[in-house]
């Protein structure tokens, strides 16, 4: 199975991790769940959209990081899925 | 019931009205206690406990100037445990991370109130869950004192970990091996408690000018250990070297200096946050530049006052409580270091307290609101992650207080419509300093004016919240429970906010 994680766990960032799937499935876990959870959900499908991929098994561990962070995470994390032998 | 701020409070309160509103009260003081006999001195806590007849429902009060390295508070607790006392409410100036075995004491009901004016780690996560039978009350630094000398806050015993006893019965804590420096803030619990207790690990012959004289004190106790006083220092006592944190700190001195604040004679106090540090250290380039020397600094005083003293840039260093052991050393050292009372320091109903004596301070946030109240209490859930200590005693005291914050802290946004719970009332506070701009209270006309004619980021605190919007999204609302565990006491005794069970 094809795998990419980027990221990391320091504050104001997160860690990505993305499998190949069958179907999208969007795992996020936030210490600003009460206030943005829904938002990074849907900033991550949107960020997939753009790249069309919609067949990846997405898991975000989040420490506060901001959209373009989470974007620039999430698009390596794609990246190294792609070219990863696993 | 709501008080003057709208928060909603527990009915039969005081309402808080507003900062001044004691100017409309008199102080009122129960009686000093004084000791008929001489002071006795013991060998154990058990001995103690027999000779205290410690019951049911007494209220028990500590200090924190060991901070998160005493031992008193949990010798004491676990000694209540093992007698089988309940119902104990503990007044502790503060509580720390290192307090963790009384979690458990709450669970069984040994402790069921608590009093205090800052408390984190598992003690507050175990009352934020729910756990503390009575309500949690927090008060200020200077309204600890308050509550104490007029018996809203009655203490029955008070255990005063003691670095240095003499053959008298009077404590210091300049020496010994657990030296932690002034210890002001129990300087009220000596004078007033019902009986006094030293806990002390180090007796020595003669004290001059002890901060805690015999005449109020019971019983000394000889224990292996009061405490660590490596764990007096406070965790936050170094120069920040995040950009962002410096920027805020330069913007700061910046505004001071348009201020004219930096000048002969000024006085000022500044928490032991990283941002403060470094507006310190930029205030004490200006002084060395312009040969501009300080009357005084108070607060809780750090090392960075300490060489200010000892290089001749400031004249007099007010101390309530040493964050580090260098300005322990400074006050057995220098004379111009000089022990402050909690009272003298921050209690509404002094003639003159420190505070009501400072050109400026500049002091941190949780959270602040779009009507300039600031939250120290709590985080954005509800859990409490601190209090006021002298937050809301220096705020009203100071003729400009500032606050310095990043305008995010991990994706939150630190201006709020509304603040999770309000620690200092906003008509105290008049600057906010955060990287992307700099917001004055609209109260203070006589700062928008001399401001605006300067090239510094001035702009509204709504705008401050909207570009904090603009780079993290508007934030969901988050619905507190309606379950109170507790409230907030500000300094003259009213109710500021109601203090809410986690979800």
């Amino acid at each position: 199975m094809k795998i990419g994680i980027a990221g990391s766990l320091e504050s104001n960032d997160c860690l990505v991790t993305i499998k190949e799937s069958e179907t999208l499935s969007i795992k996020v876990q936030s210490i600003v769940d009460a206030f943005y959870h829904d938002q990074i959900v849907a900033f991550i499908e949107s960020v997939l959209a753009d790249v069309n991929h919609d067949k990846v098994d997405v898991t975000v561990i989040d420490k506060g990081a901001l959209n373009y962070t989470i974007k620039a995470r999430l698009l390596t994390a794609l990246h190294r899925m792609e070219v990863s032998h696993a | 019931m709501k008080n003057n701020l709208g928060r909603e409070i527990f009915e039969q309160v005081k309402p808080f009205a507003s900062s001044d509103a004691f100017n409309q009260e008199s102080r009122r003081l129960i009686a000093k206690k004084t000791t008929e006999e001489s002071v006795v001195f013991l060998k154990s806590i058990e001995e103690a406990f027999d000779l205290l007849k410690i019951k049911n429902g007494m209220t028990i009060s500590f200090h924190h100037h060991l901070r998160n390295g005493d031992k008193v508070i949990n010798l004491v607790a676990e000694t209540l445990k093992k007698r089988g006392i309940k119902d104990i409410t503990i007044a502790a100036s503060s509580l720390f991370p290192n307090n963790a075995p009384l979690v458990d004491l709450i669970k069984d009901q040994t402790i069921t109130g608590i009093v205090t004016n800052y408390i984190n780690g598992p003690i507050a996560k175990a009352i934020g869950e729910g756990y503390l039978k009575n309500p949690l009350i927090m008060d200020t630094h200077g309204g600890r004192a308050r509550a104490i000398e007029s018996g809203d806050l009655k203490i029955d015993i008070a255990f005063i970990a003691t670095p240095a006893v003499d053959r008298l019965g009077n404590g210091s804590g300049k020496f010994g091996p657990s030296a932690c420096g002034t210890i002001g803030y129990v300087i009220p619990d000596l004078m007033y408690a019902k009986k006094v207790v030293l806990m002390t690990d180090y007796m020595t012959e003669h004290i001059v000018e002890p901060e805690l004289a015999s005449e109020y004190v019971d019983y000394v106790v000889m224990i292996d250990k009061i405490g660590d006083s490596e764990g007096i220092v406070s965790g936050t006592t170094k120069v920040t070297r995040d950009p962002v944190g410096r920027k805020i700190a330069r913007d700061t001195v910046r505004v001071l200096d348009a201020l004219h604040l930096i000048k002969d004679g000024f006085s000022m106090q500044t928490g032991a946050g990283g941002v403060s540090l470094a507006v310190v250290e930029y205030v004490k380039n200006i002084m060395i530049q312009s040969e501009i020397k300080a009357r005084f600094a108070s607060g809780g005083i750090t090392g960075q006052y300490v060489d200010m003293l000892e290089n001749n840039l400031v004249d007099t260093l007010y101390d309530v409580q040493c964050f580090d052991l260098k300005a322990a050393r400074s006050y057995r050292e220098n004379r111009r270091h000089i022990a402050i009372s909690a009272s003298e320091y921050g209690n509404p109903f002094e003639i003159k307290p420190i505070v009501n004596d400072l050109d400026f301070v500049i002091l941190g946030a949780t959270e602040v609101d779009l009507d300039f109240n600031v939250n120290v209490t709590t985080d954005s859930l509800g859990q409490i992650i601190g209090g006021s200590g002298g937050h809301s005693d220096t705020a009203h005291g100071a003729k400009v207080t500032m606050i310095v914050t990043n305008l995010l802290k991990a994706r939150l946004p630190i201006i709020k419509e509304k603040v999770t719970c309000v620690t200092t009332p906003g008509e105290d506070i008049d600057i906010i300093v955060t990287e992307r701009g700099i917001a004055i209270n609209p109260l203070r006309t006589d700062l928008i004016d001399t401001l605006s004619k300067t090239k510094l980021p001035i702009v509204t605190i709504e705008d401050l919240m909207k570009t904090a919007h603009h780079i993290a999204g508007v934030p969901n609302h988050y619905e507190l429970s309606h379950q109170p565990i507790g409230y907030v006491r500000y300094r003259d005794g009213s109710i500021i906010d109601t203090l809410y069970k986690i979800k």
